[in-house]
């Protein structure tokens, strides 16, 4: 029973994590630029929300939705303004410029909210389940959360595979070039992608809230960094990739800390990460890519 | 071939001579007390970040890998320096002795920990090698936040559970307290000595690129089949600078200890390790005197912008963000240009990067 | 080609001029403590700060005013403390600014982000100010490192909240306006074996930070003098206080019915939501950095029903300083102070009363403040009554002494236990 409600809280653990990691693969696998804000729009994302629901008394459909339009808004400008201008520089440049605009982000919010934690309210507000005599609980956060996560990975797997602007994406992340030569709007299409990526960036910062429920500056950075390295153990641009990585991240994480030590669990996290991608230099879903010679 | 040689030689003289010429003149400024506490006080950090920079930019721009995980090398060598310096305080009275040889414990240990995460992930590429780095310096903290080490009559004690478990004997001490770090660290390092410091890093990691294995690894970063094809041994080059940078980083950790009186593991973390990324892609992937400019200027800068209190760190992601537009973008780069003519043929390869980019 | 390496020379120049020029800035400013008192201007704070301000003529009058600076975390994760001492020390400086009593103290605030090295650069930028008492700094690890540059040079130095130990040790210029660690750590294992809080105990603390590591040892150790039982001990550290269900399970199967929480408040909000969740209930201890939970912004005070702690401080005390500093500082700040607030405002009022009592001046050395200030603070007559304590004494160790007061969270307020 302890195992199962472990491996529970994993999975419901592991569901914010792949969240998060699918805007990050999202990303990465069209623009081919590591997002390392994006753990920053998370907490902007969480922010909007709170103010929505606590200061505007919106309910939590409308928050979740101003929250998702206000940080598509803040994605796009950020590529428009930070990104675009370094299409063609080297791919270290733009991470570069990524991390100041995390920096930027992350101090505006301080000025802006302030230092103190804000207690999130949960935007899913209904009662757990409670299984076996109350032995094994469910949060509805977390039913809420694998729900959402399943139903975004599939819904981005339908996108980018079928409809005209998602092949308009693959045909940017195979090549650039040739896409142009095809009458793909480079530009646009990259911007779509930061909008789509930065509206899942507002979702996760409302469910990343809801379930572990402190707003503060420096929410979204931790969990971007567990989030990137859950993209990469997937398989970094693989969208199913990203989201097993992350729940697989979160059971680990939980049966770590559960089976050998509070103390050393993020090394535990870590070491598996290293061991899979020794064993699968690509993560585990990702394409082996062919080198030209 | 031969004039090219000389060219890269010249370079590096510069470099020595750039380096001597800013230690005699902040030298002289000390000497005649014109110099601000505030300055004076980030002497040897300052040192200590060229160091991290220059060592760096040995593998990610002459070996074109992407490492997220630098400051945990820096980590590795500045605690086991800060221990072999608190427990030869009695075999080794002199200072500067004292000092040089925890450098060198601190170089070696880093050396090892960077020859025990290279062998195996060295294989990896791209963003795959940065995510192993990044995972090795977590762990490395996640460690360092559990581990006790102490000193007595007896020797070293080391213990991952807590300060009363090592046991120490009467007169002991506790040199490194699990999350409390290590505290009274003695203070032995100077400005002199991390001169002397970046002079080394300098003399290594020039000469290693001047070399013939310099050759070999830049080959693979320009084309590794190419340089496979071509009978160069992959793992044996990358493994030589990949260590040779862990252990340059681990001597600037030692020295960075001692300037101060405690130390901690979270000073180690992912975010240092990305400071010194911004310090050498600022600088120039591959270009080791801007390296040295930009690990100075970005050291200091952050206190200068003191006076935008509360505004500091928003000013400075702000300056981070333009500085990388102008050095990157074209259009900027030419309106620039157009308002300082002199700068024209500068600015390129003072930023974009003589280094091939790390993903492939 | 010729071009790049003019360019990088040019470079190179300019970074020398630039290492002159900060140097050579502050040289019309008397670098050295010593001297800067008699020269100090009447600039602002942050103007005199900046090197610029070197070209400013100093002022032939005499300094008006004892300049003290404050180092703490104003960016970064740990900003919540440093920017409530920073506030709460404020409005300590502004009331005494305003009593005309003679003695005037001219404030500076640095921020550290929580950071050894960038707390050295902050004590530093303040040497070059001309500060002459320090009021810092607010974290441990930040703590220790300008405790030793301060204890070399002479300069008085008095912390609101670093609590370890390792800030005071061997430095006697260095003073504590919190309880050390050990003491809270003691301090609580008696309590709960005194009131017979618990038999059976868990703690969960935080194995990546000074503050909760230091009280646990202790009270382990003293637990088992006392006779309790711990038994479950787990930890988290700050990149994974986010999930608790294991820490939580733990306690629940080892049949805790007392949980010890030597942590900070944001955490404790996170466990204790968590726990409801889980449905477990067990009675809920904690330490000083428990207090603020009842401020947090938005959170359920009915979790923290029943939750005890041992603090200094109460927000919702009625007696009549602390419900006027309450009062000024959320109209300021629009937010409740919390004990590091109290702590600061607090340490600004004891070095203001041992100045009167030692006599010091504007115009006297950083160095000679500092050996009358250690006199006055170890004088056996010298007690302080502030918001967090009353007859409070200090020993020649720096520790203070001041008796910590039990709450429990009743209604969602505090009440006396």
């Amino acid at each position: 029973m302890t195992f199962l409600s472990y491996l529970i809280n994993g999975i419901s653990l592991g569901s914010v994590y792949a969240i998060i990691a699918l805007g990050y693969t999202m990303v990465y696998g069209i623009a081919k630029m590591l997002n390392f804000a994006h753990g920053d729009v998370i907490m902007v994302g969480g922010y909007i929300a709170f103010c929505a629901t606590s200061y505007l008394g919106l309910p939590s459909i409308a928050a979740v939705l101003l929250s998702m339009a206000v940080c598509t808004v803040l994605g796009v400008t950020i590529e428009g303004l930070a990104y675009r201008p370094l299409r063609s520089a080297p791919s270290l440049a733009v991470l570069i410029t990524a991390i100041g605009v995390s920096y930027f982000l992350q101090n505006a919010a301080l000025l802006i909210w302030g230092s103190a934690p804000k207690s999130f309210p949960s935007l899913v507000g209904l009662e757990p389940l409670r299984l076996f005599d109350g032995q094994l609980v469910i949060t509805s956060e977390a039913v809420v959360t694998v729900i959402a996560c399943i139903v975004i990975m599939v819904a981005l797997t339908l996108f980018t595979g079928e409809t005209k602007m998602g092949k308009a994406m693959r045909a940017v992340s195979e090549d650039k070039g040739a896409a142009q030569l095809m009458g793909i709007n480079v530009n646009h299409t990259i911007s779509i992608t930061f909008a789509i990526g930065s509206a899942l960036a507002a979702i996760a910062g409302v469910l990343l809230c809801s379930a572990y429920p402190v707003l503060l500056p420096t929410t979204g950075s931790m969990p971007g960094i567990k989030a990137f390295t859950a993209a990469v153990f997937g398989g970094i641009g693989s969208i199913p990739g990203a989201m097993i990585g992350g729940i697989l991240l979160g059971i680990i994480e939980i049966f770590g800390k559960a089976y050998i030590s509070t103390q050393l669990s993020d090394a535990i996290v870590f070491s598996v990460l290293i061991i899979v991608l020794l064993v699968k230099p690509t993560g585990l879903l990702g394409k082996a890519v062919n080198e030209k010679v | 071939m031969a004039k090219r040689l000389s060219k890269a030689s010249l370079n590096g003289f510069l470099n020595y001579g750039l380096v001597i010429l800013a230690f005699l003149v902040v030298e002289m400024m000390r000497s005649s007390g014109q110099i601000s506490n505030s300055l004076n006080g980030q002497l040897v950090p300052i040192c200590a970040y060229v160091c991290m920079a220059v060592s760096l930019n040995l593998t990610v721009g002459v070996l074109g890998e992407l490492s997220l995980g630098h400051a945990g090398f820096m980590g590795v060598g500045a605690f086991s320096g800060v221990v072999a310096a608190v427990s030869l305080t009695n075999i080794i009275p002199s200072n500067g002795l004292r000092l040089l040889l925890s450098i060198l414990i601190g170089g070696l240990l880093a050396g090892a920990a960077g020859f025990l995460v290279g062998v195996p992930v060295l294989r990896l590429r791209g963003d795959y090698l940065a995510i192993v780095t990044l995972a090795f310096g977590e762990i490395i903290k996640n460690i360092v936040n559990c581990l006790y080490i102490g000193v007595d009559s007896a020797g070293l004690h080391v213990s991952m559970t807590n300060s009363t478990a090592l046991g120490l004997a009467e007169g002991g001490k506790v040199i490194m307290n699990g999350p409390m770090g290590a505290t009274g660290v003695p203070k032995l390092s100077s400005f002199t000595a991390g001169f002397l410091l970046v002079l080394f890093t300098l003399f290594i990691v020039q000469n290693l690129v001047q070399s013939r294995a310099g050759r070999a690894i830049m080959a693979i970063r320009d084309n590794r089949i190419a340089a496979e094809s071509v009978g160069i041994g992959i793992t044996r080059y990358k493994l030589t600078a990949f260590i040779t940078s862990a252990m340059l980083a681990g001597m600037s950790g030692a020295l960075f200890a001692m300037n101060y009186s405690t130390i901690v593991a979270k000073k180690f973390d992912f975010n240092t390790s990305i400071l010194v990324l911004v310090f050498v892609v600022l600088g120039g992937m591959g270009n080791i005197r801007g390296s040295i400019i930009a690990a100075t200027v970005l050291t200091i800068l952050p206190e200068m912008l003191r006076a935008f209190s509360d505004y500091r760190m928003l000013v400075y992601a702000i300056v981070l963000i333009v500085i990388m537009l102008a050095t990157n973008n074209q259009k900027f780069r030419s309106l620039l240009s157009r308002a300082l003519p002199h700068l024209r043929e500068g600015l390129p390869a003072h930023a974009a990067g003589k280094g091939g980019s790390t993903h492939e | 080609m010729m071009k790049t390496k003019l360019l990088s020379i040019l470079l190179a120049l300019s970074m020398v001029a630039a290492l002159a020029g900060c140097g050579g800035a502050s040289s019309s400013a008397p670098a050295s403590s010593s001297a800067s008192a008699s020269s100090s201007t009447s600039a602002s704070s942050q103007e005199a700060a900046s090197s610029e301000s070197g070209d400013a003529a100093p002022e032939s009058s005499s300094a008006t005013a004892i300049k003290i600076g404050f180092i703490g975390p104003l960016t970064g994760g740990a900003a919540i403390y440093g920017n409530a001492a920073k506030n709460g020390a404020q409005i300590a400086i502004d009331e005494i600014n305003a009593l005309d009593s003679g003695i005037q103290f001219e404030f500076n605030p640095q921020d550290d982000e929580h950071d050894a090295e960038k707390s050295v650069n902050a004590y530093n930028i303040l040497k070059d100010w001309g500060m002459q008492i320090l009021c810092g700094t607010v974290t441990t690890n930040p703590c220790i490192a300008v405790g030793a540059e301060s204890y070399a040079d002479r300069i008085f130095t008095l912390t609101p909240s670093a609590s370890s130990t390792a800030v005071i040790e061997g430095k006697d210029n260095v003073f504590q306006m919190c309880f050390t660690d050990p003491n809270q750590g003691v301090a609580s294992a008696q309590y709960i074996a005194e009131q017979q809080l618990g038999s059976k105990i868990a703690v969960i603390y935080n194995n990546a930070d000074a503050y909760s590591t230091g009280i646990y040892e202790k009270f382990a150790s003293e637990a088992a003098n006392q006779g309790l039982e711990i038994v479950s001990t787990t930890t988290f550290t700050d990149d994974t206080a986010t999930d608790f269900s294991v820490q939580l399970t733990d306690a629940k199967n080892a049949g805790a019915d007392l949980l010890f929480l030597p942590i900070y408040y944001t955490p404790a909000s996170l466990i204790l939501t968590q726990a409801q969740s889980m449905g477990y209930s067990p009675k809920v201890f904690g330490v000083d950095g428990m207090d603020g939970i009842l401020t947090l912004e938005n959170f359920d005070t009915t979790l923290a029903e029943g939750v005890m702690l041992l603090t200094p401080f109460a927000a919702d005390a009625t007696d009549e300083r602390t419900v006027s500093f309450v009062q000024k500082y959320t109209e300021q700040f629009n937010e409740t102070p919390n004990q590091f607030a109290a702590d600061a405002y607090d340490c600004i009022y004891a070095i203001y009363e041992a100045c009167q009592k030692a006599g010091i001046t504007p115009d006297q050395s950083a160095a000679d403040i500092c050996e009358k200030m250690i006199a006055a603070f170890t004088a056996e007559d010298f007690t302080f009554n502030g918001l967090t304590g009353e007859g409070m004494t200090w020993s020649t160790t720096g520790e203070v002494s001041k008796a910590p007061k039990g709450m429990v969270i009743q209604n969602g307020a505090y009440t006396g236990m």
